[in-house]
Order: structure tokens, then sequence, then C-alpha cells
């Protein structure tokens, strides 16, 4: 396996660049915070146009199958505009779960649907206690009669519920832990819409006795917990892209400050306290580099487990403490500027504690690179 | 021997073939805890099995398999040198020859040296007749080398050389040193500085070797005080030595970034955490450690990745830029990380300098615990030597990011 970007992979991120330059810049990511649905229907549907949302989606459902080398590329360049556009949602939670769980006839229904940009699913797994634990699940599903699943519980922190027409939906069955996908618009779904600090938008689901089609259980009996695990995988490997995006984003704006930002009659970049501060985050977005293509190469490869689990935890172990880092000192070495809601800066730093949080933290991904490692 | 695979696959049954049938079985262990590697040199007291595999390996040419053959080498392409190193790997056999006249000095020579010098230097490298040792450093030129102050003055065919190196790993044993010396004081001072190569038997060289403060080592001090040393010995020009000198340090970054991480450290420190803070059901009992150990060996994978990617960048044809600098900083601190944590997970087991064994057989203190506290000891020089962090960080601001100078202008990676 190489680190390296094939052509076809520097084409590609070249057109996302151009097209994240192009219709969206750093100034629609503000203008969208907190307003109206938090993303850009049009911009949605142009993704979907160049093939974007079908990047890891085979071609038997109207996907290229390219593989998530290919999806994590276009992820940077939207990562470094801070594009709120579900990609990540949609194209990885809920694509890798229709595929991996759901019969052909839900694959045939969902999948092109995703392709084309006509769907937006949400995952639902966070409860009040649960914090990063997959497992923490009260939400329950009985199988009420033979044909369907009556689903009582409220799920919380779900990223970008408020504008899904789908939620992927954890709950607790007699014989373990299953996922659902549940129509937001079924009968008992409550969706309650929050702003988070990053300005986009998260809900509370609540489920009131929702009745679904038995087909909509995705996975066989006793295995939802690893499926989940594996689509959270995926997603963690896409947002652990994004982040790396970001993060170069924000640290190229501190680079560009520190050359041009006049102190004392100098440029404040000649001082070797910011110097050597820059250069050791610098050397972070690199490392982080390295773990990133790695956790994508290993989502495309054959074999599944421990070594593709242990790689998207590395990336985002490593992406998490990096964004974190280069956030906060991008704010120190901006001053006061930085400060100020008018300065770009901050929507970095705001997007980095969000970011951080989602899929796990840090330390919850350090824990179970132990427990992957065997110690 | 150019050609497909099939001809790779011929020599490397061959060399199989070759291998097996010369390598002494004492060769195909693994050196034993206080035994050195074969460096070569006059000094060197070798035993009969490492004599041996030393002189069937000169014969063939694979004590430099890639060099020319004009000077002892074995001539082999890239590509052929790979299934050596993969053939000697797999039967696991101990390298016949290393040093610094094999990875440093003679590679310098065959890009830029004067063919007098070539056929005078490189046979003896590739018999291991001739050990070389490195003068760069001064007492009053660490950091800041270029501002080295050993003096060589020219009187008729000869340099007259006066000064001090420091820190010349083994220069104890080493039979050459190739020397920056300072032969223009009143240019600039990368401009002043010529690259020589320097035999240690010439009158006026003395040698004294450093305790550091983790014990013995290899480094030396060597004084030199009117050393008569032919101009012939001169690589490249007079006074353009410094370009050649700083080819070969970005070399030995990229070594040092690389060498320290043994295969088995990560299963050497949950072994000691394991021993010494307890097991919970397969977890490390104390979660301080263990999640300490995990950040540790994320990072580690983090590097390993980079430099990876590096190599795999430079196959597909990308030009290098300053990694080295990355492998060197960051490899150096995970080092004393490691050693520190070690010593951490040791708690008092950790501060034993000697041990003698107790009438019950038992030792206060391990050899495996002795060595992590001088491990943690000697990894404080890790940051230090070949370029310190801050040279390394200097390096990344001004070449990599472009960070203008205190003067205030910017600098466009040159």
């Amino acid at each position: 396996m190489d680190l390296v970007l094939n052509e076809e992979q520097k084409l590609l991120r070249q057109a996302a660049k151009d097209f994240a330059h192009a219709r969206s810049p750093l100034a629609r990511a503000r203008k969208l915070r907190g307003a109206g649905e938090g993303y850009s229907r049009d911009v949605w549907k142009e993704m979907a146009e160049l093939g974007w949302l079908g990047l890891t989606i085979d071609e038997r459902h109207g996907g290229t199958g390219l593989g998530h080398r290919y999806l994590m590329v276009v992820l940077e360049e939207l990562g470094a505009k801070l594009a709120p556009e579900p990609i990540v949602s949609t194209a990885l939670l809920g694509a890798t779960a229709i595929e991996l769980g759901g019969s052909a006839e839900l694959q045939r229904e969902h999948l092109p649907a995703i392709v084309k940009g006509e769907r937006i699913i949400a995952l639902a797994h966070h409860e009040r206690h649960s914090r990063f634990s997959l497992a923490a699940i009260d939400t329950t599903a009985e199988a009420s009669t033979g044909t369907t699943w009556t689903l009582n519980g409220e799920k919380l922190h779900v990223a970008d519920g408020s504008i899904a027409d789908h939620f992927l939906v954890s709950a607790r069955v007699v014989d373990g832990v299953a996922l659902f996908l549940v129509p937001a618009s079924a009968k008992g779904v409550t969706v309650s819409r929050e702003e988070r600090v990053d300005g986009r938008s998260a809900a509370s689901v609540r489920l009131d006795r929702v009745m679904v089609r038995q087909e909509m259980r995705l996975g066989a009996g006793g295995r939802g917990l690893r499926l989940l695990e594996r689509v959270i995988d995926a997603g963690t490997a896409g947002l652990a892209a994004e982040m790396l995006g970001s993060m170069s984003a924000a640290f190229a704006m501190t680079l560009d400050y520190l050359a041009t930002r006049v102190q004392f009659g100098v440029p404040i970049g000649s001082f070797q306290a910011l110097q050597h501060r820059a250069a050791r985050l610098y050397v972070e977005t690199e490392l982080a580099r390295s773990a990133v293509m790695h956790a994508s190469a290993m989502l495309d490869g054959l074999e599944g487990g421990a070594p593709v689990a242990r790689a998207v935890s590395v990336a985002k172990a490593k992406c998490s403490d990096a964004f974190m880092a280069i956030a906060h000192e991008a704010v120190q070495m901006h001053g006061g500027i930085g400060m100020t809601d008018e300065h770009d800066i901050g929507l970095f730093l705001k997007r980095a504690r969000v970011c951080e949080m989602t899929f796990g933290d840090a330390a919850y991904h350090r824990d179970r690179f132990a427990r992957l490692s065997g110690f | 021997m150019q050609g497909g695979g099939s001809g790779l696959e011929k020599f490397r049954e061959e060399t199989r073939a070759w291998l097996l049938a010369n390598a002494p079985p004492s060769m195909r262990t693994p050196l034993a805890p206080g035994e050195e590697a074969c460096w070569g040199g006059k000094k060197e007291k070798r035993s009969p099995d490492v004599q041996r595999w030393l002189d069937v390996n000169v014969e063939r040419g694979f004590t430099a398999p890639t060099w020319p053959r004009t000077y002892g080498g074995g001539g082999l392409s890239k590509a052929e040198a790979k299934v050596l190193a993969e053939e000697m790997s797999a039967l696991g056999l101990r390298p016949p020859l290393i040093g610094f006249g094999l990875s440093m000095i003679g590679p310098l020579l065959l890009q830029e040296g004067a063919e007098a010098l070539r056929s005078e230097h490189l046979p003896p490298i590739v018999r291991g007749e001739i050990r070389w040792c490195q003068g760069y450093s001064e007492p009053g030129a660490g950091s800041d080398l270029a501002s080295l102050q050993t003096k060589a003055v020219r009187d008729g065919d000869v340099y007259v050389l006066d000064g001090s190196k420091i820190w010349t790993s083994y220069a104890e044993k080493a039979d050459w040193m190739f020397i920056l010396v300072r032969t223009d004081p009143a240019a600039k001072k990368q401009h002043g500085i010529t690259f020589l190569l320097m035999d240690m038997t010439t009158p006026g060289v003395t040698v004294r070797p450093i305790r550091l403060i983790s014990g013995a080592s290899p480094f030396c001090e060597t004084f030199l005080t009117g050393v008569r040393v032919p101009v012939t010995n001169v690589v490249g020009q007079e006074n353009q030595g410094w370009a050649l000198a700083r080819a070969l340090l970005a070399h030995e970054r990229t070594m040092i970034g690389d060498v320290f991480k043994e295969r088995d450290d990560t299963d050497k420190l949950v072994a000691a955490a394991r021993d010494h803070l307890g097991d919970d059901g397969g977890r490390i009992a104390d979660p301080l450690v263990r999640d300490r150990i995990a950040a540790l060996e994320i990072d580690q994978a983090c590097l390993d990745l980079t430099m990876q990617r590096a190599k795999d960048g430079a196959r597909a044809g990308q030009k290098p830029g300053h990694e080295s600098s990355i492998f060197k900083l960051a490899g150096t601190e995970l080092n004393q990380r490691r050693r520190d944590l070690h010593c951490a997970i040791l708690g008092p087991q950790a501060l034993g300098w000697e041990s003698e064994p107790s009438a019950a057989g038992t030792a206060g203190y391990g050899p495996e615990e002795l060595k992590a506290t001088r491990d943690w000891l000697r990894s404080r020089g890790n940051t230090i030597e070949g370029g310190t962090s801050e040279i390394q960080l200097d390096i990344i601001a001004k070449r990599v990011l472009g960070l203008p100078d205190a003067r205030g202008a910017r600098k466009d990676g040159a």
C-alpha cells in the first residue's frame, strides 16, 4: 500500500479545491451559521453531480466504487472551507450501514438515491448517558407483530438530524443491539433542532412507539454492535480527513498572519518564540496527514477487523489532538483580532471542538487503540 | 545482471545458496549483550568467525554491494542489492561490516572525490581495513557548526592543523578521520571551510574518551597540534567544504530519527507495565500508564507512517524536502518519551546504577532495569546530537515554512 496520491486522486483534489474555492468560500460557512437548514441544497446537488456522494458506493448501485482514498481527498478540501454539507453522515455512515447491513431491496431503494443527492441520512446513536460508548443504549426495539418493529427512546447529539429524511437508529433488542433505518416522517418521530457551537445543527430525536417494517433492521441478529462499529469507523476516517483539511487551513491562515503582521517594526513571524511553535504545529499536520492516508487506505483494503479499527483510532486520536492544538495556537498567534467574531480563525476553533468530540475524543481512541493492541 | 524478474530470481537463488554455504552458523545469531558488530579497522579484535564472514564477503564485493567493482564493491544494481538485503535478513545474518566508511565518507567520495582519493580510500573501506570517524563539532562550535575554528595553514604541500574536535564518535578506534577545518579565516564563516581526510596516526593527534551522564560512551575529544596533512587529501575544493558537510548531515539526521526504535519496544513497555503495575483482565491495571503507552505508540505509528510516506513519495518521483528535520525532531523526542516512561513504569527499580547478585542469587536491580536507567540518561542526548531540536525547528520554520528571519526579509525556501 503506497501512501501517495495517484494521478487521478491529484486531479480530483484540484477539482475539489477549485469547487470549494468557487462554491464554498469561508464566507458561506459563516453565513450558514445557525441559519435555516444550515446547508445549501444547490451545493449538495452539485456535489452529487460531481459523483462525490457515490465514491465509496458500488457501481451496481450507481456509484463509482473508487473508494475511501478518493473520498478523503474531497473531504479534506471541503474541510479547508468548513463546508457543512452532510457527506460524512450520508455518503459514509448511511451508505456504509446500508451497503453492509441492508437487504438487496433496501440497497436498491436507498443507495442510488444517496448517489443522486436525494437522501440525507443521520446517525442517531448517542443517548443521554452514553458519552462515547456505542453499547450504552436504552432505546428499545420490539418485534411487535411478525412484520414490524416498534421503537421507543430518545437520541441526542444527532448531527445533521434536523435535515435528515432518514435516521440510522441503534436500539436494544432481545439478542443484543440492532440498527434500524427509520424515516423521519414515521409516526411517533419528533425532531428538535439544536444549534451547536460551530454553528451547525444537531437534533434530539424522540421515538415514541415508532413502527417500522421488518426489513428496516440492518444486519443479522446479534451483530448490530459490530456493524455500528464498522459504520462509525468509515465515518470517523472521513471526519479525520475533513479535520486534516480544516487544521491545515487554520495553520496556513496563521502562517500568513505571522508573515504579514508587523510589531516592533518587524513581522512577528521573525520571532523565534513563534517560529518554533509554528514549526511544531506544521510537524503535527504532517503526522496527521500520514495517519489519515493510512486509515483510508486500510478501509479500502480487503481485510476488515482490528487492523482497520486500529488505523482509524490512530487517525482520530492524532487529528483530535492536532486540530485542537493548532486551533488554540492559531487564536493565540492572531492576538486580539483572533478573539473577534469578525475574523475567520474563530470558526476553526469552534469546529475543532465539535470534531474532537464526534465519534470519540483522543482519550477514547487511545483506550480503543490499547484494547485492540492487546493491552 | 540487469533484466526482468527471472534474472533477479536467478540472482536470488544463487545468492541464497552462496550465503548458506559461506556463513558461519554463529553469524546467524543476534549480537549478544555487550558484543559489537564488525566495524573494521586496524585496532579491531575479531573472532575467527567474524573474520571469516568478513573475508568471504570482501571477496564477493558484498561489504559494499552497490559500489563499483573497480574499488572492490559488488557492482550490483539497486534491485539486486535489495534482494541481497532481503536474503540476509531472511537468514538472520549479521552484516559482515558496518561503519562510517561504508555509510558516509565512501558514498561522498564516490560522488565528489577525485579519482586518486577514491582508489586510495575506497578499497581499504570495502575490505574492512580502515575505520573512519567524523570530525565536525568543536568545543566552541556546536549548533553553530559553521563557526568552527580548527585552523589549517598551508605550508608547501601540506596543511598544518591546530585545534580540537569534540563528540568524535569512536575516534579512539578509528584509523582515519574526515574533518572540517578553517582554511580561510577572512571569508564569511561558511565560505572558509575545507573538507579533509586525516590519518589518525599522524604526529600531533591525541584522543581522549568522554564519559557521559549515562556512563562510558563512544564519544571522544580529539586534539590537533601541528598535524601535517597533505593538500592532496582535500575532498572537493579548498574553502568549499561546507556544502559537502551539510549533505552528510541531512543523511545523518534521517538515520538518527530512525535508529532508536527497536522492534520489540512496545512489547517491552507493556510487559514491564504488567509486571510492575498489574494486569486487570488483559488490560494494564494502571489506566494512566496505559494511556501514556497508547499515546506514545499512536505517535510512533504516525511517525513510522510519515517515514513510509516519504519513501513512497521518493519512489513516485517526488523531490525530497526537509523531511529529515521532521524525522530527527519527532523521532528523538519519541525515544525520550519512551525511555522516560519506562523509568516511570519501573518506579524505584529504575534507580540502580550498578548491581551485584546477592547471596540469594537475586540482584537488587536486574540487567534490563539497569539498562533502562542508562538508556533514559543517554536518550537526553538524542535531541542535542546531530543538530539540536531547536536547530531542526529553525530549519523547518525558515526553509519549509518560509518565515522571515530576524532582519525581516522573507526567505523563499532557499
